[in-house]
């Protein structure tokens, strides 16, 4: 693809990452997830699962689903650097999302966490991947996180003893609007980890293989009655 | 002697009902009983309306709940009080309703149980549950409810040998059961890999207080149940033929001492075993004669402790009844086919409501396919206040 001299001064420039290792997680209802990284070329499925939920208030869905959508145009359209993805799918079907991205090779950014299916802790499990990647597999120092919902404030900042660096506003704040940022740092991660990270690796490749093909879901619990038309 | 029937019942599901109010949640549930009982139009024969809630004022900041039901039903002039007891305050409020009719003071009582908590975080909610504790001996130590729960479970399994596993087998089956509930908060089954076998259970079903495990304790839930009572010999019974009528057959209620350690044997449950006797005598029944039963399973460990101090099996042995099979539905003595508190969830006050209102729904079969009991005759319903402190046990019947 020929990519002309202006839109190269549009992009931002790129850390290759480390691709994150599959692994599959065994909930509480016997479900196998698979967790794995996203592809760009899957992009149409991810923003066609997030959409539906950009008009659910309930639970700060609408929000956390519109920057969603929006951070994965930035990673499509090239605007946005370093960003990863990760998915968590059931039988091929999408359970849940989550987003990041790397601000450099010490600090990384959350920025979103969606879950579809729920009552499983899918979104818990969902988080947990990220925070292995940021400083398991890419070796980060600390990932600042921001939370949008009083669940997500409970299940981050309060179940991993987030610390609290709202004091040191500007010098460091999130993105995500400059509410009070929050850090996960290396330490607080060893603390937790055996109570927060799940999954076996490797993932049998017969199951791998079944997200090889991701498909949105056909029904969500935020919406009642919801059915998405058949193409 | 009168004799009661129940001859409406209503419930909302039982789940995140946060955004309503907490009196329009109890109308539901009562409008549901009132078209159950198809009276809708005939509702002002309603002569008393007993409302169950322990959290109103403080979770809700609402007081004059019962009067305000009233209105709001539009079944003024019905005389209308508050019952709270508790975590039994819907068993009491059935058992203060039975008591006014049997005085002769009304003739057909509704009572309707309801709470919504989830409209405060969940540390509140479980510190608000807790004050229900001794405040000097017991809640200024820190202690809540969950803890209470953890250590009984832990000293139960030092003395019979019970295990985490054991206690999984049965929040499996619990879940089950709520799975098939309409009602319930929690309708996803869960298994004994995912919970337990799994090397990811550590993570998925997660210690809340050690030996318990999140499966292993009832969900925060909001909701509302509601059933209708009324004397056989009013002519106000003719208002009442849409449906087989149950009848109550039993009604106890006993206490223990506020603080646990001034207990001799931390794990007996004197109450239950003293409510559950009255119950039975009043009934003219034994243990052995009860089909099936809703037991008050916080924590998943009571559904044990209660199910041994009732009768049903020898202290010790329920575990063993659990793993055969026997409280299942398709077993001999089906225990909280609704899923129980585990799976259906415990709004405070409404749960000794919504035990009776499924002990009426078995015993006329009307109960979803896959949840209903073979013929049953008896069933008993096991409400729970404290930490043992407070117990109200009522035994249906269909005849």
């Amino acid at each position: 693809m020929i990519i002309n001299e202006l839109e190269k001064k549009l992009r931002p420039p790129e850390i290759i990452l480390d691709l994150y290792p599959p692994k599959v997680i065994t909930l509480a209802n016997g479900q196998k997830m698979v967790v794995r990284e996203a592809k760009r070329e899957e992009i149409g499925v991810l923003l066609e699962t997030v959409h539906p939920l950009m008009g659910v208030p309930r639970d700060f869905y609408d929000i956390v689903a519109a920057r969603m959508y929006a951070e994965l145009l930035g990673w499509f359209r090239y605007r946005v650097t370093n960003e990863f993805v990760l998915v968590g799918a059931i039988n091929g079907v999408i359970a849940g999302i989550v987003n990041s991205r790397l601000v450099d090779e010490n600090i990384g950014m959350s920025l979103h966490t969606l879950t579809i299916d729920r009552g499983l802790r899918i979104g818990a499990q969902l988080f947990a991947a990220k925070m292995e990647h940021h400083l398991e597999f890419l070796g980060q120092k600390e990932v600042w996180i921001v939370a949008e919902s009083p669940i997500g404030f409970r299940r981050w900042m309060i179940e991993y003893s987030l610390e609290n660096r709202e004091h040191l506003f500007p010098e460091i704040r999130h993105e995500l609007g400059g509410v009070p940022t929050y850090v996960l740092t290396r330490a607080l991660y060893d603390a937790v980890r055996k109570y927060k990270v799940s999954g076996q690796r490797p993932v049998d490749p017969d199951l791998l293989s079944s997200t090889d093909v991701l498909k949105a879901p056909d029904e969500y619990p935020q919406i009642p009655g919801y059915k998405r038309s058949k193409k | 002697m009168r004799r009661v029937a129940i001859t409406g019942i209503g419930h909302t599901i039982f789940g995140n009902l946060s955004d309503f109010d907490l009196v329009d949640v109890m109308a539901y549930a009562s409008a549901d009983a009132l078209d159950d009982a198809d009276i809708r139009k005939e509702r002002k024969i309603i002569d008393q309306v007993i409302v169950a809630n322990m959290g109103g004022g403080r979770l809700n900041h609402q007081a004059g709940i019962a009067s305000s039901l009233v209105s709001r039903l539009d079944l003024e002039p019905a005389m209308a009080e508050l019952v709270e007891n508790g975590p039994a305050s819907g068993g009491s409020a059935i058992k203060v309703g039975f008591a006014t009719i049997m005085s002769g003071l009304a003739d057909v009582v509704m009572v309707t149980g309801g709470e919504v908590m989830r409209t405060v975080p969940g540390w509140e909610g479980t510190d608000f549950v807790a004050s229900l504790l001794h405040p000097e001996a017991e809640y200024n130590y820190g202690l809540t409810l969950p803890a209470f729960g953890a250590m009984f479970t832990r000293m139960y399994m030092d003395r019979y040998g019970l295990t985490e596993r054991d206690l999984a087998i049965l929040a499996v089956k619990d879940h089950e059961n709520g799975e098939k509930n309409p009602f319930a908060h929690v309708r996803i089954p869960c298994t004994l890999e995912g919970i337990f076998d799994s090397p990811d259970a550590n993570v998925v079903n997660n210690y809340i207080a050690e030996p318990l495990r999140l499966y292993g304790m009832c969900p925060v839930s909001d909701g509302a149940a509601s059933i209708i009572m009324c004397a056989t010999d009013s002519q106000k019974i003719k208002h009442f033929s849409k449906k087989k009528p149950v009848f109550i057959a039993g009604i106890g209620a006993a206490t223990d001492t506020h603080c646990v350690h001034e207990r001799k044997d931390p794990l007996e449950l004197k109450a239950v075993k003293q409510s559950a006797e009255k119950a039975y005598r009043m009934a003219g029944i034994s243990a052995k004669d009860v089909s099936f039963a809703e037991l008050h399973d916080a924590f998943i460990i009571l559904e044990i402790a209660i199910s041994e101090e009732v009768g049903f099996f020898e202290r010790g042995k329920a575990k063993d009844a659990i793993a055969k099979g026997i409280t299942r539905i398709s077993g001999k003595l089906p225990i909280n086919t609704s899923g129980g508190l585990k799976a259906k969830g415990h709004p405070l006050g409404a749960t000794g409501v919504s035990q009776v209102h499924e002990l009426v729904k078995q015993l006329r079969g009307e109960a979803e396919k896959g949840r209903q009991v073979k013929d049953p005759k008896y069933g008993m319903a096991v409400n729970f206040g404290g930490f043992g402190n407070n117990i109200v046990t009522t035994i249906c019947s269909k005849e």
